[in-house]
């Protein structure tokens, strides 16, 4: 992790890019690491600090690490009221995490997140980016079990 | 007002992957009349002419806010199409971008020429990635049939931040920072994206500009209502037996489309426009749909008799505070104090001023939040105080019950 900069290359790079920067750290790291913002920050020719900002600001970006695969289960109005909160308790239980963990064996991070857009087939999650609709506690395993 | 399709007149009827069957359907004509007799200027006056008005929520008249940019003295200027549609319980252009990218890109393909901007940027909300590959491949084909000679588009996601719907937070985000929103003014024509003359408008507002091109403004007028003119597409969800998408010219009553369409059965209340969208009793069902009544984004939530208001409103209050930027104090900190009193309601320990602090509150955050998130996030909160006091009078109630009670029985 020392030279993060080596698999992302930082050359020609500008501000503009920074987001696209730390979304592709954190595609191949599953977070953003520390020495990734340092070698980011010095190649646009910022303060550490605007890249932290950035990096801890957006949803989908994480300076801690996260599993392999991001269980993000949609918590508003619409889910809620197909009853996404037994959903998010048989994710609990199959997983044997809470919103905001990570599996030990680094698999799974779960998440509560604001609506994905889905609240036609609530309730609704992400898993990494495909969406899973009409979610019953029955098919959470199966769903789950597709993703190793 | 029966259905009416403009926007979405050919979802389902072309193939998204290829540009050819979008052809046969007459794509790309009102590019092609665009860019071969009009002038950028004659295209701004149809517009202005039609009266068409954004469809992202704030409902801004398109024509004038594009002459603006078209007069901007800079060379440098960009469109942006806002596609990160956060809004809670709207999915309306993610249909439309799933079903027929091409209007779209055909529609800022117009707009580009019209305001003279060289770049476009779609900007798609991260959890739309799933929509990449289909809009990518829909640039590419409309590249390799010679419809964008004169424009660059591409596309920026995000990275899950309600706030960058919002123009300002928008631009922030492109532009590689927190998606924070912006002091106004400058406004975005005259200083937006890179400090340069921007244009910001929804997907929906421009896939209704082919249809506008080709048939005339004044066609265009003759759908809709006095002030909101043409069709609405809306997105429905809650308690109704067919949520989905649905196209609805303005002005159509909200009985229409929550009960006709969607099959809404034993209606407690409609929210119209998301979390921070306005709350209408049953009996009020004959609203029509439209600028001057309702309507925001066109996100429609639809509660059953069972649903308990204060508790709908608690969880829209959740996903708000969740999502304020934190910029301003206001809304920062009103949200914060707001799901406090929430809480405390449904947990049975409300008092009698919670009731008139929620009202003071919601005056301050509208008053004084720095953007459109702060402003309206009192709405629902007015309107359920309004139409269902009843509902927190009796909280309020039993609270005070329950504090009486000896402490070894509650
Ligand atoms: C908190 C907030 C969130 C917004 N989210 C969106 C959004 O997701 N999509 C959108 O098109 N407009 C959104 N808007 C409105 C935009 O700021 C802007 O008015 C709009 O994109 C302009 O396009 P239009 O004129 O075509 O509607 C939002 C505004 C606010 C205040
Ligand atoms: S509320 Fe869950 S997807 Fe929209």
């Amino acid at each position: 992790m020392e030279r993060a900069s080596q698999d992302i290359s930082l050359s020609d790079k500008k501000r503009e890019d920074l987001l696209m920067l730390l979304k592709s750290a954190q595609a191949e790291y599953r977070h953003i690491p520390r020495a990734f913002i340092v070698d980011t920050a010095k190649a646009l020719g910022l303060p550490e600090n605007q890249v932290f900002g950035v990096a801890s600001f957006y949803a989908f970006l994480s300076v801690e690490p996260l599993g392999k695969h991001v269980i993000r289960i949609c918590q508003n109005l619409p889910c809620y009221l197909k009853n996404s909160r037994m959903i998010i308790d048989s994710v609990k239980k199959k997983i044997g995490i809470i919103p905001g963990e990570t599996t030990p064996d680094g698999r799974f991070s779960l998440e509560l997140v604001s609506c994905i857009g889905a609240c036609d087939v609530a309730p609704a999650m992400l898993v990494n980016h495909d969406v899973h609709g009409n979610l019953t506690p029955q098919r959470i395993s199966e769903i789950l079990n597709t993703y190793d | 007002m029966p259905e009416k399709q403009i926007v979405s007149m050919n979802c389902g009827k072309i193939d998204p992957d290829n540009i050819d069957t979008h052809i046969d359907q007459g794509g790309f004509k009102a590019l092609q009349k665009s860019l071969e007799k009009m002038t950028p200027e004659d295209i701004i006056n149809e517009i202005k002419t039609s009266e068409l008005k954004g469809r992202g929520g704030a409902g801004f008249l398109c024509g004038t806010k594009w002459e603006l940019a078209r007069k901007a003295g800079e060379n440098q200027k960009y469109l942006i199409c806002n596609a990160d549609e956060s809004e809670v319980g709207t999915f309306k252009d993610r249909h439309l971008l799933a079903k027929d990218p091409f209007t779209l890109i055909e529609g800022i393909a117009i707009t580009a020429y019209a305001i003279g901007a060289q770049t476009a940027f779609i900007y798609l909300r991260a959890e739309y990635h799933f929509l990449l590959d289909l809009l990518t491949n829909a640039i590419e084909q409309a590249k390799e049939k010679g419809f964008l000679k004169h424009l660059a588009v591409q596309i920026r996601e995000g990275a899950g931040a309600y706030i960058c719907g919002e123009e300002s937070a928008l631009m922030n985000s492109i532009e590689g920072r927190r998606g924070e929103s912006r002091y106004k003014p400058p406004f975005p024509t005259e200083k937006g994206l890179f400090d340069k003359p921007t244009i910001i408008n929804n997907v929906e507002t421009l896939m209704n500009v082919p249809q506008i091109i080709l048939n005339g403004g004044e066609w265009f007028k003759t759908i809709g209502t006095g002030n909101s003119r043409g069709t609405k597409v809306f997105s429905i969800s809650g308690d109704v037996e067919k949520p989905g998408v649905y196209e609805l010219e303005m002005g159509s009553p909200v009985k229409e489309l929550v009960v006709t369409l969607a099959g809404a059965k034993n209606i407690k209340a409609v929210q119209v426009g998301g979390a921070s969208g306005s709350i209408i009793p049953f009996d009020q069902l004959d609203t029509p749909l439209s600028f001057e009544t309702l309507l925001g984004s066109g996100g429609v939530i639809v509660f059953n008799n069972e649903r308990d208001i204060t508790d709908m409103v608690h969880q829209s209050m959740i996903f708000l505070s969740e999502e304020s930027c934190g910029k301003c104090t206001p809304c920062r900190e009103g949200t914060e104090v707001m799901i406090e009193i929430f809480r405390r309601l449904e947990i049975g320990e409300g008092v009698p001023e919670d009731m008139e602090n929620l009202e003071a509150l919601s005056e301050a955050m509208m008053l004084s939040s720095l953007c459109g998130l702060g402003q309206a996030a009192p709405i629902p909160v007015l309107d359920s105080l309004k139409y269902f006091r009843s509902e927190y009078e009796d909280r309020i109630e039993k609270s005070q019950i329950l504090r009486r009670l000896p402490r070894s029985i509650a």
